[in-house]
């Protein structure tokens, strides 16, 4: 007998065994180390990191080899993974000030304290397919560093004050929120009830698709919830990560991670108690994740739609819309569902069809006795 | 004793028992007995990432592991069949995780996990049906903001729901709802009763059994605790009607079961069957045939 969705086990036995054979490809090829992956494959580790929720570069390099490069896929099983660790505790607030900065930029400023240090970036590269890369490269000998000018972006060594803080001496701009050192919610542990407050929408946007963010991001630029940004600051690079252990009562560094910070100047608020000044929309992503870092604190930016008085309507500033569709891993969960039997739904649907039709052939043949 | 059956093995090592560390098994059941204290009521719970995708029965996985005991025998269905490969992987992922007995006999589970069906065989005091919900909100398609509905259930306004209705019956001359037919549980909450047929909807009223939904991806758990009223949404003169056509199950005979319909060869004959394989199977084993998996 034909059954197309049953005899599971072994079936899903074997569809095991081909996903492993698609995933190794040629035998003849030499297989992916997870250094390669991590070495040379690094915005891709980035984004899984950011979606997955879990900073470690090697696991991400781990999911995107079994995943196959899918990101989605790869994020998925790291949130997994990150669901079985132990909890032991919450970090102190990064001090993205003190960050080991190797990229820094300002759209809004021509020059700042610190200057604008491009670091590592595609952003003025012709997008030529580089045949040289079809061969393996040679390194660069020893002793070409690049020229240590400014903007060529060697790793800055002091300190690089906040760009807006200039902004902020003269109350341009309103002041970043203060931590009055009330208890952070966390999206995972408590569900989310609408409306949401700032750092729960932050959280959701820091790990939701990048796709789904820039596409948000993107309408909000192009009238539907203007918010009016310009990139007050982006810095990319290196901070420490702190945690106080009950035992010890003080901080501890525990670890360093890359992020991307990116800080946004918008259009002004301001009514008869208020003067105007300029907003912020503030975005952070694992990695060299800048896009997402961008997209995020546009969207953040258009999340405060209501809160600062403005006209509402877009979908770029609807919490609900926003917050329950950027995560990726529960929109094509949902979505792929689509493909698990639903035969018992349709039957029903079916049998309902052909006595709808049925119902309107009879009524369609003898007119007159409908009424 | 069918392929199905199997008897309680080791568990698969480095994770902790039925997958979920013991603080989120208590929340979840801390927030089941809240549902079950308020019936059809939503309870949010802070659905954690399981190795399924959310979406394929995640809810219900959750509340599973959060109940499930070395002495639990549990059974798993989709579209009431225990061989459907989504049935398939979850029971052993709770064979793998928690070392369970699983069956595929509804008299002999202490937990039936299920999507889209509930069981033909009746069930008894004790059991628990766990029902996978993709989408909990009964309202959500009349109201897509959660702020709003919330509010709604709080002051019953029910309305809407009933405005659908009659619009089916204005369109189509009947109530055009084969599944996921909306019940109001303990002549208060409207309830979602998951995507099973409208068939099985009398199945919930008054069950002996503990009937729990999980939706995972949407972070709910709700509850029908046994012996509930669950009254399917009708009208005075539109009583709850099951319109289905006389048929009888080609393989056991059965006329009081779901049946599938099913393509049987190339030439496109149809048979139907009872979509509850294990009812269908102990009927033919009851009437000395040799068992046709449907």
């Amino acid at each position: 007998m034909y059954v197309a969705v049953k005899g599971g086990e072994r079936a899903i036995r074997n569809a095991h065994r081909r996903l492993a054979e698609r995933r190794r490809g040629d035998p003849a090829v030499p297989e992916l180390s997870l250094e390669q992956i991590r070495e040379q494959l690094g915005l891709a580790v980035d984004r899984a990191m950011c979606e997955g929720a879990l900073y470690d570069p090697r696991l991400a390099a781990l999911a995107l080899k079994q995943a196959r490069g899918d990101s989605v896929e790869a994020a998925f099983l790291l949130r997994v993974f990150r669901n079985t660790l132990p909890r032991f505790g919450y970090s102190e607030p990064l001090d993205t000030g003190a960050m080991a900065v190797e990229r820094r930029v300002s759209g809004a400023f021509k020059d700042l304290p610190g200057g604008q240090l491009l670091g590592a970036t595609a952003d003025y590269t012709h997008r030529l397919l580089d045949f040289a890369l079809e061969e393996p490269q040679q390194p660069a000998p020893p002793g070409e560093e690049p020229e240590a000018e400014a903007g060529s972006g060697s790793e800055a060594t002091g300190l690089l004050p906040r760009a807006l803080a200039q902004l902020g001496e003269e109350a341009l701009i309103e002041a970043p929120p203060a931590d009055e050192g009330a208890p952070v919610p966390d999206i995972t542990r408590d569900p989310p009830l609408f409306p949401a407050e700032r750092a729960q929408r932050l959280q959701t946007l820091a790990r939701g698709d990048e796709g789904f963010l820039v596409g948000l991001a993107y309408s909000s630029q192009r009238g539907y919830g203007n918010t009016h940004p310009f990139v007050g600051e982006l810095r990319q690079g290196r901070v420490a990560v702190e945690l106080v252990p009950e035992e010890l009562g003080f901080a501890v560094e525990i670890g360093e991670i890359e992020v991307s910070e990116l800080e946004t100047v918008n259009q002004f608020t301001g009514d008869a108690e208020h003067a105007p000044c300029f907003t912020r929309g503030y975005g952070l992503a694992f990695g060299r994740s800048e896009r997402k870092a961008l997209a995020m604190a546009l969207l953040d930016r258009s999340l405060r739609a209501e809160e600062l008085g403005e006209e509402l309507g877009a979908p770029a500033q609807d919490q609900e819309f926003v917050l329950e569709h950027a995560d990726n891993i529960l929109a094509t969960g949902f979505m792929e569902h689509l493909k698990l039997p639903h035969h018992v739904d349709f039957q029903a649907e079916r049998e309902l069809l052909r006595a709808l039709r049925r119902a309107w052939e009879e009524r369609r043949s003898a007119p007159e006795a409908a009424e | 004793m069918t392929a199905m059956d199997r008897a309680a093995g080791p568990r698969r090592p480095g994770y902790n028992y039925a997958f979920l560390d013991e603080a989120t098994k208590r929340e979840i059941r801390r927030k089941l007995l809240k549902a079950v204290a308020i019936p059809g009521h939503q309870v949010p719970f802070s659905s954690r990432e399981m190795p399924m995708p959310p979406g394929w029965g995640t809810g219900g996985i959750q509340v599973t592991a959060s109940l499930i005991g070395p002495s639990d025998v549990l059974k798993v269905i989709d579209q009431g069949s225990d061989d459907t490969t989504n049935a398939v992987s979850i029971r052993r992922f709770f064979a793998e995780t928690a070392g369970v007995e699983t069956t595929s006999s509804t008299r002999r589970a202490s937990i039936i996990q299920t999507r889209h069906r509930v069981p033909e065989t009746p069930l008894s005091e004790g059991q628990i049906l766990v029902f996978q919900v993709p989408l909990p909100e009964p309202l959500r398609f009349l109201e897509p903001r959660e702020s709003e509905t919330r509010k709604l259930h709080a002051l019953a306004e029910y309305g809407s729901a009933y405005v659908s209705l009659y619009e089916q019956v204005a369109r189509h001359g009947r109530i055009a709802q084969s599944y996921d037919y909306p019940v109001m549980v303990g002549a208060r909450y409207l309830m979602r009763p998951s995507p099973i047929p409208s068939f099985d909807n009398p199945k919930l009223d008054r069950s002996p059994a503990l009937l729990l939904f999980g939706a995972g991806r949407e972070r709910r758990l709700y509850a029908v605790p046994p012996y509930t009223s669950v009254e399917s949404l009708s009208f005075e003169d539109r009583p709850f009607r099951i319109e289905l056509p006389p048929r009888r199950c080609d393989l056991c005979g059965a006329t009081d079961s779901f049946l599938d319909e099913i393509v049987a060869d190339d030439a496109g004959t149809r048979i139907f069957a009872c979509s509850d394989s294990e009812y269908c199977g102990e009927r033919q084993r009851a009437q000395g045939l040799s068992v046709v998996a449907p």
